[in-house]
């Protein structure tokens, strides 16, 4: 068959569907992409973040926060630092942040990423508000739950005596001395990582995590019925209504009904 | 030497611009400058201007992000320069992609490339509009900025500014890619911010203006020109390219022997011509 010229319409035509194709096929493949790269969920990142979400919307990845840090702390994600591209973030083992009182890191940013009204009390900075994440212990690798006197994570603490404090328990094994265990007080906590810093194991028995990851979550259900404050929160709690077979009656004819029906039969 | 100048005179001044502006970021971050702070995503001249790059802002936007002024009034600054000045002059000037891709294409002319692919190129120089509107969809879907994500041109500069990791990888793969693959690849056919500003500077002042009685025919501005088909009246009429998709590289004024293209300002030389 002769090859016939295309008319301007069956171009026009061809031209759209080829572009809707490869638009269709890029974008699902961008998007599964960035479904990935923005999935870690390990990021510390630099005081007065927002919300993982919104802060990976709302940063525009130019460090100016970066370039703010006294302290070297900050550092933009790298192609195979394996975070989220281009954006702060702190390895508190490395270096961990060193709780400026005038927090340069939050004014400079120029998108609001980093929210100076999050870490404003009574219109000063207030840089022990900040939560840029939370302690945790690992009792089996902390040597101060083994017996050992240890108190470095205490006394690194720039919220001494409150962020972290230390239980006294007795020693039943040597029957004489006491465990100095360190107990993290997550509402005093501000996730700075002195402590991941100054902890003198291997791998740091206490580490920071984003509280996200960190903290579980009881729900409106379990209420401490002791706590005047905390039972408010019952009125937030949801009924959860579902239907079975069985349940589509009420139990009382339920019970008179079909199942004495069956056991006549 | 005079006539070096006078053929490399304004790929010279470039050069200077991007390293220039590099060096500067890079100062900021090592030494603690003040002159520009940041990087090409948004920075602070001596602490107080704002500058920002408006095609990441319509992402975020796209992404539903909530932004604060400083970064507003630094993308309005950056897109007004540009709109009304620059034309795309950040594509050429600015973006340190640009010194890879020319790179590129200076090798291709070294081993013969340019001979053996010939003139037609195998794709459309539209596909940049297509993945600039497309990175906008994804933007929304994804709830992020989609291009900032997956740019060579952030990673590259970033990299520079603040130490670059895997980013080199990057920036082989552009090279590799116009070098190889498709002639004028990354910046002339796919880069969605290099088709932003080819929207945004369509109107700017700043325009290359042909004069058709000077030129000799010789078309070696044709041929050096990264988006040639700009260039489409020489030695047909004497017009400004007024194609937005024009990079005011000026590469086809310096290699000109005739004068015949020349920058000029568009309001100006309008009025010259209905005077003739």
């Amino acid at each position: 068959m002769k090859k016939q010229a295309l008319s301007d319409r069956r171009k026009f035509i061809l031209t759209m569907a080829r572009g809707f194709g490869l638009a269709t096929m890029g974008g699902f493949i961008w998007s599964a992409f960035l479904d990935e790269a923005t999935a870690s969920q390990l990021t510390l990142r630099p005081p007065a973040a927002l919300s993982e979400d919104d802060f990976l919307k709302t940063c525009i990845k130019c460090g100016l926060c970066v370039e703010a840090c006294p302290y070297d702390t900050l550092s933009l994600a790298k192609p195979g630092d394996d975070k989220p591209l281009g954006t702060p973030f702190f390895v508190p083992r490395d270096v961990p942040c060193y709780m400026c009182p005038d927090i340069p890191c939050v004014p400079v940013c120029p998108t609001g990423a980093l929210d100076q009204s999050s870490v404003t009390t009574n219109g000063i900075l207030d840089i022990k508000s900040a939560d840029m994440g939370l302690a945790v212990v690992d009792e089996e690798s902390c040597i101060a739950f083994w017996g050992i006197q240890c108190d470095a994570c205490y006394r690194a603490c720039p919220i001494l005596g409150q962020a972290i404090t230390i239980e006294y328990q007795k020693n039943e094994r040597t029957g004489k001395h006491a465990f100095m265990k360190p107990v993290v007080h997550s509402d005093a906590c501000t996730g700075c990582g002195l402590c991941e810093h100054a902890c003198v194991t291997e791998k740091a028995a206490i580490q920071i995590l984003p509280r996200e990851l960190a903290q579980g979550k009881a729900g409106n259900y379990y209420i401490k019925g002791w706590d005047k404050e905390d039972e408010k929160r019952l009125k937030n709690a949801k009924e959860i209504k579902s239907t079975t077979e069985i349940s589509k009656q009420k139990a009382a004819d339920k019970l008179n009904g079909d199942l004495l029906e069956d056991l006549y039969e | 030497m005079k006539k070096v100048w006078n053929n490399y005179r304004y790929l010279i001044l470039r050069r200077v611009t991007q390293i220039g502006l590099l060096f500067l970021y890079f100062g900021a971050n090592i030494w603690g400058w003040t002159l520009l702070r940041g990087d090409l995503s948004a920075s602070m001249i001596l602490d107080t201007v704002p500058m920002s790059d408006p095609y990441a802002l319509l992402q975020m936007f796209s992404a539903g992000a909530l932004l604060a002024s400083d970064v507003l009034i630094g993308a309005l600054i950056v897109t007004l320069f540009y709109f009304l000045i620059g034309g795309r002059a950040f594509c050429s000037w600015v973006c340190p992609i640009n010194m890879v891709t020319d790179f590129a294409e200076f090798v291709r002319e070294l081993i013969g490339m340019n001979q053996l692919t010939g003139v037609k190129q195998p794709a459309s120089r539209n596909l940049r509009y297509w993945v600039l509107g497309l990175s906008l969809i994804v933007s929304a879907v994804m709830g992020v900025a989609a291009f900032e994500f997956i740019s060579p041109i952030s990673m590259m500069h970033r990299g520079i500014v603040f130490g670059i990791g895997f980013g080199w990888a990057a920036v082989t793969i552009i090279f590799l890619f116009d070098l190889f693959v498709l002639r004028h690849g990354w910046c002339g056919h796919i880069c969605p911010l290099g088709g932003f500003y080819s929207l945004l500077g369509k109107f700017s002042f700043i325009r290359v203006h042909h004069s058709e009685e000077k030129c000799t025919l010789c078309m070696k501005c044709k041929v050096v020109c990264p988006e040639n088909q700009v260039l489409h009246m020489i030695g047909k009429e004497s017009l400004p390219v007024l194609s937005g998709e024009c990079t005011n590289c000026a590469r086809c004024i310096e290699v000109c022997d005739d004068d015949a293209l020349n920058f000029s300002i568009r309001n100006i030389m309008q009025s010259k011509k209905t005077g003739e």
